[in-house]
């Protein structure tokens, strides 16, 4: 399997699914030598990961914003497409020495290394698709060169997997590949990496001002335009009108940031919007423990992790259709991301009846306790035994 | 020849700055002025650099003209809050000031306590603080001031209207091109619609700015100033009467470093300008009680001692900064009726202007200077930390 984040060393949920869905495979008998760009010390016991030693894990992680990079390719204290051509002539150097019946690729970073390891053993490539340029540019087509590497690798692999129906026919839509080349796998949460939670809240502010009677609305992610995060103050500025006592949180960092402040400014609600910044461990998880309610209103968002984890510390959650999540995630209350006025009534009903934040609840911890990456793993593996029969025998 | 004087006038001020008080401190502490020490928010480091190389330097050069030469006088005006951070963390800054006041010949320049802006949100609260520094500066020197200037020098034909009624003899403002037209800011002038006894001194912002900002620029044509190329280009303007040089105290040391020669420039200028025997240094309420009124000065709108623009929108001029004013003033009658005075006095310390200078995004022009005057790294970084601490004094005071 060829990665380029795994936990702790991950921006985001690339990593995080990568690991868990290897875990899956893992525990249904796959053997997994797992690549990755950089150098490291960890290891699972579930699998062999293979640290190319290229770089430090911050350039990694970085790297994973193709704006940024496209706009300042130095900004990385590294050129991105060193690495990544470094990472290709590593993986040159692990296909000469390592036994494996195919390849399985995961985001645009690894798939001309995949393309190439596909191009010296001829082993079936299987490409998984977390998101595809025009979700990160959101809605634009983003950097030619990120969309050229996925237009090729999309078109010779002999598999793809897309995270969400919505994934697939971005895929279908962007590069023309035929529908029939791909299938859909949902990303999943593994509890076991969920740690609970633990002592008091860290967000005392926002416990007190529960206690006089405020509802907390969050969102928790990066600050970029693709997270649809300036409908969300928009919705917020909506429902401040009826239920002055809502609090909005926005935690997280990124190139939006001093945009979203002057507009919570200019719409006049900065007294209700608090920003805080990028958050891990406690502070992340509590974060979540103290909403009343999780909004994910983003543009584009192809699976979209953050739900099943306020899910997990039992708190509802908005999301956007057009979202993956949103095809797998029942309990939840969903609305266009266009759509600042059914978002605000959502949140306003929300806060108006503790019945439907009841139920919510209710039902959303029943759906928890049935989740995990089974089906998603099945699915991988009937892939896996299709191709490495049609090819090895 | 006839008569003229140099009124030089001086204001000290220090904020005391938030520091990086985030979303976790809120409700847990409300510690919003005290950053460790070496943080650039550091309200107590800030006063040890200044007290180190303006307060202490230039008093004792002032001190020493004063001793020197019985026709050297000068205004200061200092804010409550510098006082209070200089009794905490810098006595002997304090008492440097107190020596200079003992000689007689420095006339201290009333204001708002906190450096405000509450002259344009809440005139109560206005009234309140002028009143609170007028103890205070009773208290500390023995002075009650018959002169006023409002934070920022920001003024208009209401403030000139309050500070007759409340039996100031003299009031201070930016003496803008736009305003005068073709009048000079050499003489002495009467604001338009009041009753009482009330006069205006206009900075000459030409001649405050050859010192307080060109002073050390290699650039600038006239570098270097000398003493006495300047009280020469005084004493050849024509029939001037007072030549209104008003400025931050800190163009001495901090503005203007030490290697400029600033403080060589400040200790010849008395000798320089003094050789004449028509002229001398007059306080600010001497000047208007010595010369006559030439004209009435109409200012209906607000005129600062800010940017190129003169008004207040380095303050007030974008939305965080006018949500975050709304936002303090808000919590007027809960705070006041919490009869909690550490409540009272943080609120207060929350409404000076530095707070919302901070928050300026007018970076392509007279973004140098602000970016200068900030301990944040950013307009953004400086709102979100003020917000943050307004959330906690919510809480406090009680406000929901």
């Amino acid at each position: 399997m060829l990665g380029w984040e795994l936990p702790p060393h991950n921006s985001g949920g690339l990593g995080v699914a990568c690991l868990q869905l290897s875990k899956s495979l893992a525990k249904k008998g796959t053997r997994i030598d797992f690549v990755v760009p950089y150098v490291g010390h960890e290891q699972f016991d579930f699998m062999n990961v293979i640290y190319a030693r290229l770089a430090h894990p911050w350039v990694i992680s970085g790297v994973y914003d193709s704006k940024l990079y496209y706009e300042d390719p130095t900004s990385l204290g590294g050129d991105i497409y060193t690495v990544e051509s470094n990472y290709q002539q590593a993986i040159e150097q692990v296909v000469s020495e390592r036994e494996f019946d195919l390849i399985h690729a995961h985001d645009w970073l690894t798939f001309r290394a995949a393309l190439r390891a596909k191009e010296l053993t001829g082993k079936p490539l299987i490409l998984h698709v977390h998101s595809v340029e025009s979700d990160r540019a959101g809605g634009k087509q983003g950097n030619p060169l990120v969309h050229e590497i996925e237009r090729l690798g999309l078109s010779i692999a002999d598999k793809i997997v897309a995270v969400s129906q919505l994934t697939k026919q971005k895929i279908v839509h962007d590069y023309g590949i035929p529908d029939s080349k791909i299938i859909v796998a949902h990303n999943s949460l593994d509890q076991d990496y969920m740690e609970e939670l633990q002592g008091e809240n860290e967000y005392q502010l926002l416990s007190r001002l529960k206690n006089e009677g405020y509802y907390v609305v969050t969102n928790i992610g990066r600050l970029t335009i693709q997270k649809g995060l300036s409908s969300f103050l928009r919705a917020a500025q909506l429902v401040l009108q009826k239920k002055p006592k809502t609090i909005f949180v926005i935690i997280g960092s990124g190139d939006q940031k001093r945009e979203l402040i002057e507009l919570a400014a200019s719409l006049g609600i900065a007294r209700n919007v608090l920003f805080v910044d990028f958050q891990r461990g406690k502070r992340w998880r509590d974060a979540f423990a103290v909403s009343d309610l999780f909004v994910m209103p983003s543009i584009s968002e192809p699976f979209g992790l953050t739900p099943l984890e306020a899910a997990f510390y039992g708190t509802p959650s908005l999301i956007s259709k057009q979202s993956g999540i949103a095809e797998v995630l029942k309990s939840c209350l969903k609305a266009d991301f266009w759509d600042i006025e059914k978002m605000a009534d959502q949140i306003c009903s929300f806060v108006e009846h503790s019945g439907l934040k009841n139920a919510l609840s209710e039902d959303l911890s029943k759906e928890l306790m049935k989740l995990n990456w089974d089906t998603t793993a099945e699915k991988l593996l009937s892939t896996y035994r299709q191709h490495h029969g049609v090819l090895v025998t | 020849m006839s008569r003229k004087s140099i009124v030089l006038y001086l204001h000290v001020h220090q904020p005391f700055r938030v520091r990086h008080y985030s979303v976790f401190d809120g409700g847990v502490r409300s510690d919003y002025f005290d950053a460790e020490y070496h943080d650039r928010t550091s309200n107590e480091r800030i006063m040890h650099k200044v007290a180190e190389k303006s307060y202490l330097a230039t008093n004792a050069r002032l001190l020493d003209l004063l001793n020197r030469h019985d026709g050297f006088k000068l205004s200061l005006s200092i804010t409550g809050t510098a006082i209070e951070q200089m009794k905490r963390w810098s006595p002997e800054s304090l008492h440097s000031f107190q020596k200079l006041t003992q000689t007689g010949r420095v006339e201290i320049v009333g204001e708002t306590y906190h450096h405000s802006l509450a002259f344009f949100y809440d005139r109560a609260e206005f009234q309140d603080q002028v009143d609170q520094h007028r103890r205070l500066i009773e208290e500390t020197f023995n002075q009650t001031p018959t002169a006023f200037r409002n934070t920022e020098l920001a003024y208009n034909n209401d403030l000139a209207w309050w500070a007759d009624q409340a039996g100031y003899k003299v009031i201070l403002a930016e003496g803008w091109d736009p305003v005068l037209g073709w009048r000079s800011p050499n003489f002495v002038y009467r604001p338009t619609y009041i009753e009482g006894n009330l006069k205006l001194l206009l900075k000459n912002y030409k001649l405050s700015d050859d010192i307080a900002f060109r002073f050390g620029d290699q650039s600038w044509a006239e570098w270097p100033l000398t003493a006495d190329k300047f009280s020469h280009w005084l004493s050849e303007s024509g029939d001037a009467t007072n030549f209104n040089l008003f400025m931050d105290y800190e163009t001495f040391g901090e503005h203007q470093w030490h290697e400029s020669g600033i403080f060589d420039f400040l200790s010849h200028l008395p000798n320089a300008w003094l050789s004449n025997p028509d002229h001398d240094f007059k306080t600010v309420t001497e000047t208007v009680d010595s010369y006559p009124t030439t004209d009435r000065v109409d200012m209906p709108f607000v005129v600062t001692w800010a940017d190129t623009e003169r008004d207040l929108s380095a303050w007030v001029g974008n939305s965080m900064q006018s949500q975050a004013l709304e936002a303090i003033y808000s919590l007027k009658d809960a705070v006041l009726r919490s009869g909690d005075q550490k409540l009272v006095d943080d609120w207060r310390k929350l409404q000076t202007s530095d707070h919302f200078y901070y928050m300026c995004t007018k970076w392509f022009n007279d973004g140098d200077i602000h970016a200068y005057f900030s301990p944040y790294d950013n307009p953004y970084d400086a709102f979100i930390a003020y917000m943050n601490a307004w959330q906690d004094m919510r809480l406090r005071s009680g406000e929901f």
